[in-house]
């Protein structure tokens, strides 16, 4: 199956490209939502501002779902929803969308991402708490399985573990551990839903192990990265034999989609990335016995912003290409017999097996989460690390970076899609004319009662409900994508996942130019009177932090004081923080594209404050935006270009320096003012 | 955001304009701010206390001056509470719980609540002496709230002890917020240092941690103010854990200790009890005395790591000092009290 990752601006503009792509061939759907609609708020809440229909569609009620899919047969399509703490609730509105459109919830196809531990880990966008968030899942896989028996309820994601750093025994490990927690859930629904019943239970268990799939990664290391998703498959079929009784050799089959490999991709000579896609590619289709069922491939220019249509083509072409003029699916399995590959897989098999004990000992994947995390900011760190030394050669960027000027990007917008900022403004005033026009009783009921089934856990005595049926309910009535989240929020309380730059381990042997560093660092110290401290903070809703990590442990290791509280802040928490904390600098990072509304927002919100220390901004900030920041007051503007942290830090270490000359200290005063 | 000339480079500094020494704040003024309760004070006091660049020393001292009980006319008003225990007891979902509660019950009823300052020691230091400060993420409050100030600092160079800023620190903002929390992370050592600081000390842990028993009997554990058992929703668990804490407690012959169970989750419960227990424990306690003993402490600890064992013996020795200590006035601050040693060892 061909899809391309699509979605933003409104349900209205995302519908036309659906339709558009149908048209050029493609055989499914892969909807992308925007981030508030991913971590539940509503176009007009606070957090949301900068985001609303960034990097997808807002989705907000039944009305935004069924604008999304009009004139698209939903009986026929195949439907993947980039959805995680938020899944519940668009599958809810995606079955009621099909109702209004005469399609009965059981003809539906497709998958809801759902894979929440990946998002604790990784990307960011949870909403609740690990253990109802759980729940949650669990729920969906009881509902979908009994209801809509064609939909995949859950989408194991090993993908984004390897964009946050992952090697690939990690992928495999930290990716199995993930199914065990989430199918140990379900077990215990099974179990007690036919209860005395074995072979009913054991029959029902080989069909939910069955709509399990996978989401992988495939890096540039394509050979490797087979023998990854051959490991997957064996370590897969053993998993279902022996913890959960499969035998249906159709359930047992490792089933995966794959989006292959963004974080290789770089900003700089962006042309070169189209040829690691199709390296990319052929890691998870040279092999039948490993091949995937559905692809999606990035855009070449995904580093530099929001690809434009034309962009998306042009990934959907190199699949085309692939399908429709090599001999790549002629064969059988081509690495049947292969001593090389077999000892690879075995090699792998051995790391992931080590490492899944190592999950299982800290209690599971749920209560792994701080062990893993930490492990892949550690990962990260030493991926950077060989970069930044030249060891791991990346092309265009640490070695051949010499280039001529780019004809690609050299268009006004630099070569990506801006979404119009009016678009916020279009959206909020949108839902508080339909919040104006529904039927509030019926939405106000709806909720209290989901309220009330979600709160039941209290009550052993009362068997829990299942989720599912009052959040189609409130989908029904009217209810917004907020207003679910919030009526969550309010029962099981909100969350903030850990950040894992603590528990990532430190250069234990600085080499000279960390040395360097951390004297630069010391000298600094001694003329400020304690020790730097600098604020890192992610605005916004985006959770793509790897970033963010990656410069908080460097500025602990160079011997800072780092504060640093993960995703999600308001500009006026940044702000507090900033005057409590009495940093000396502040790093903002920001992936999704929303500096343009957030980082003035920061800024101000620091002005109100009185704090007066500099700002630099870090994240995929286009060339054309630059000087708009500094014009707002950012001191330094960073891009995945300046690959070299060190670097950035030395930087940082200057800039404080610079500000702290018209402070002057005992040994060096300078005249205020000077 | 360029900075205005003759800002300095730190956030809430005062201008160096109105400094007197060497372009360091001006300690006095930032004393007097707080010591008329001028709560927008705590971050340029905080920048200044952890200063130790000559100049900022003398202007921490004159802001010290200006918050000692002689200046203040007695002890400072703010409630100091320790609030230790072992990493992952559930002391950050605590705070929480408490600062909301402590904001926002009397807020409510039409009051103003009471306002809270929060030092939260972070002993994630590393060799590069860098550390990652990431506390005050998992503490929930309203950013716009003046009412509320949260600090976090790392646990410092000085080995074993809490940061002479942390303490310094503490003393000052007692004199413009109603309550002062200083969160360490710990069992053993910890509470020991706490209690030469807080008025209250609080020790966490969570349901089934034994080592805490076995801690409190064999009187490696200071023994706490009030002992707080959390995740109370874990129910039966946490249930026995308070029945085998009091009888222990109990068969130590220490009744005074309250024992308070608390559920930080949704809807949380026994924090009011809790806030009720500190209020009872400050009540029952001699607070001037305390205080006092404290400051005493304090100022002898402060010499020995300033003049070390040499300037101990330059006094004749610990008991001397402690006899000098004794006969200074009550209200001296600590620092007077270690300028007061150190005359006397000149003059000795």
């Amino acid at each position: 199956m061909m899809r391309t990752y699509a979605g933003h601006s409104t349900a209205k503009a995302s519908n036309e490209l659906y339709r558009g792509n149908l048209a050029k061939g493609q055989t499914g759907l892969s909807v992308a939502f925007d981030l508030p609609t991913q971590t539940g708020y509503d176009p007009d809440d606070e957090l949301a501002r900068g985001e609303v229909g960034k990097v997808g569609v807002p989705v907000v009620h039944r009305g935004d779902m069924a604008t999304l899919m009009d004139g698209i047969p939903l009986g026929e399509m195949n439907t993947s929803m980039t959805i995680n703490a938020t899944a519940a609730w668009l599958l809810a509105l995606y079955i009621v969308a099909a109702e209004e459109q005469g399609v009965p919830e059981e003809e539906l196809q497709g998958t809801t991402q759902n894979d929440i531990i990946k998002e604790f880990l990784a990307r960011g966008t949870y909403a609740f708490p690990p253990a109802p968030s759980m729940r949650l899942i669990a729920d969906m896989i009881a509902y979908t399985v009994e209801h809509v028996p064609k939909w995949n309820p859950i989408n194991i994601c090993s993908y984004h573990l390897q964009e946050a750093g992952a090697t690939p025994v990690q992928e495999i490990a930290y990716a199995m551990s993930n199914a065990i927690a989430v199918l140990d859930a379900a077990r215990e629904r099974v179990e007690e839903a036919h209860a005395g019943e074995e072979a009913a239970a054991r029959e029902l268990m080989g069909q939910v192990f069955g709509r399990i799939s996978f989401f992988v990664n495939a890096g540039v290391r394509f050979v490797e990265e087979h023998a990854k998703l051959r490991a997957m498959g064996i370590l897969w079929e053993e998993l279902g034999r022996e913890r959960y009784g499969v035998t249906d050799p159709k359930h047992l089959r490792f089933r995966y989609g794959v989006q292959v490999n963004s974080l290789g991709l770089t900003e700089a000579q962006p042309e070169n990335n189209v040829q690691r896609i199709v390296l990319e590619t052929l890691a998870v289709t040279l092999g039948r016995d490993a091949r995937a069922r559905a692809i999606q491939l990035p855009a070449w220019n995904e580093a530099l912003g929001l690809p434009r249509p034309w962009d998306q083509q042009w990934s959907l072409r190199i699949q085309q290409v692939m399908a429709y003029e090599t001999d790549l699916l002629e064969y059988p399995d081509i690495f049947e017999g292969s001593v090389v590959m077999d000892g690879l897989v075995a090699e792998l098999l051995d790391g992931a097996r080590a490492e899944m004990a190592v999950v299982a000992e800290h209690g599971g994947a749920v209560e792994a989460v701080p062990y893993m995390k930490g492990a892949l900011v550690d990962s990260h760190r030493q991926r950077i690390h060989r970069i930044e030394s030249g060891e791991q050669v990346v092309v265009g960027q640490n070695r051949f970076a010499e280039t001529a000027v780019s004809p690609l990007t050299d268009d006004a917008e630099g070569g990506i899609l801006v979404v119009d900022p009016a678009i916020e403004a279009e959206q909020i005033e949108a839902v508080r004319r339909w919040r104006s026009e529904r039927d509030q009783g019926a939405v106000d009921a709806a909720l209290s009662d989901l309220a009330r089934a979600a709160a039941g856990e209290d009550d052993p005595a009362r068997p829990q409900e299942n989720l599912m049926i009052p959040t189609i309910a409130a989908a029904r009535a009217g209810a917004t994508t907020g207003e679910w989240a919030r009526t969550l929020r309010e029962v099981f309380g909100s969350y903030r996942a850990p950040t894992g730059v603590g528990e990532a381990s430190g250069h234990e042997t600085p080499d000279a130019e960390l040395t360097e560093l951390r004297e630069e660092v010391s000298r600094l110290k001694e003329r400020l009177g304690r020790r730097p401290k600098i604020l890192v903070g992610k605005p916004g809703l985006d959770g793509h932090s790897n970033g963010a990590e990656q410069i908080a442990v460097r500025a602990r290791d160079s011997g800072m004081d780092v504060v640093y509280e993960g995703i999600r802040l308001t500009p006026a928490q940044i702000a507090a923080s900033a005057l409590q904390e009495g940093v000396h600098v502040i790093g903002l990072s920001i992936l999704s594209g929303s500096h343009r509304e957030l980082i003035p927002a920061v800024i101000k919100a620091l002005h109100e404050a009185g704090v007066t220390a500099p700002v630099v901004v870090g994240g995929i900030i286009p060339d054309q935006d630059v000087a708009a920041l500094q014009q707002a007051g950012v001191a330094a503007v960073y891009t995945p270009k300046d690959f070299d942290i060190t670097r950035i830090m030395h930087d940082i270490v200057e800039l404080v320096g610079a500000r702290a000359n018209g402070r002057g200290s005992s040994t060096n005063g300078s005249p205020p003012g000077a | 955001m360029s900075a205005s000339p003759g800002t300095g480079s730190t956030t809430g500094r005062e201008p160096s304009g109105a400094s007197s020494n060497d372009h360091s704040p001006d300690g006095a003024a930032i004393g007097r701010r707080l010591r008329e309760r001028d709560l927008r004070a705590a971050p340029a006091a905080l920048n200044l206390l952890e200063s130790v660049a000559p100049g900022d020393r003398e202007q921490s001292a004159a802001l010290l001056r200006e918050v000692s009980p002689a200046a203040l006319g007695g002890e400072a008003p703010g409630h100091v509470i320790g609030v230790t225990g072992p990493p992952g007891a559930g002391k950050s979902t605590l705070l929480s719980a408490l600062l909301h509660a402590w904001r926002g019950a009397a807020h409510a009823a039409g009051g103003q609540g009471r306002t809270v300052a929060m030092l939260a020691v972070d002993p994630s230091s590393r060799r590069s002496g860098g550390s990652l400060l990431g506390d005050r993420a998992r503490i929930e409050f309203d950013p716009t709230d003046r009412g509320v100030f949260i600090r976090s600092t790392s646990a410092g160079e000085r080995l074993g002890g809490l940061a002479w800023a942390t303490r310094a620190a503490a003393h000052a903002l007692a004199a413009a917020f109603d309550i002062v929390v200083i969160e360490t992370v710990g069992v053993g050592q910890a509470e020991t240092e706490v209690a030469d600081v807080a008025d209250t000390v609080a020790v966490v842990v969570q349901p089934g941690s034994g080592d805490v028993l076995q801690f409190l009997k064999s009187g490696i554990m200071e023994i706490p103010d009030v002992l707080v058992i959390t995740k109370a929703d874990l129910g039966q668990i946490a249930t026995s854990s308070r029945r085998d804490v009091s009888a222990a407690l109990r068969s130590l012959g220490l009744s005074s200790t309250r024992t308070v169970t608390v559920s930080s989750v949704p809807p949380p419960r026994g924090i009011e009890e809790l806030i009720a227990a500190f209020d009872v424990h400050l009540a029952s306690i001699d607070l001037g005395e305390r205080r006092l003993r404290a400051r005493r402490a304090n100022a002898l600890s402060d010499y020995i790591h300033e003049h070390g064992d040499r300037g101990l013996r330059a006094l004749g020795g610990r008991s001397a000092a402690e006899r000098l200590l004794a006969k200074q006035e009550p209200l001296l601050d600590t620092a007077a009290l270690v300028t007061a040693l150190e005359h006397s060892a000149a003059d000795g």
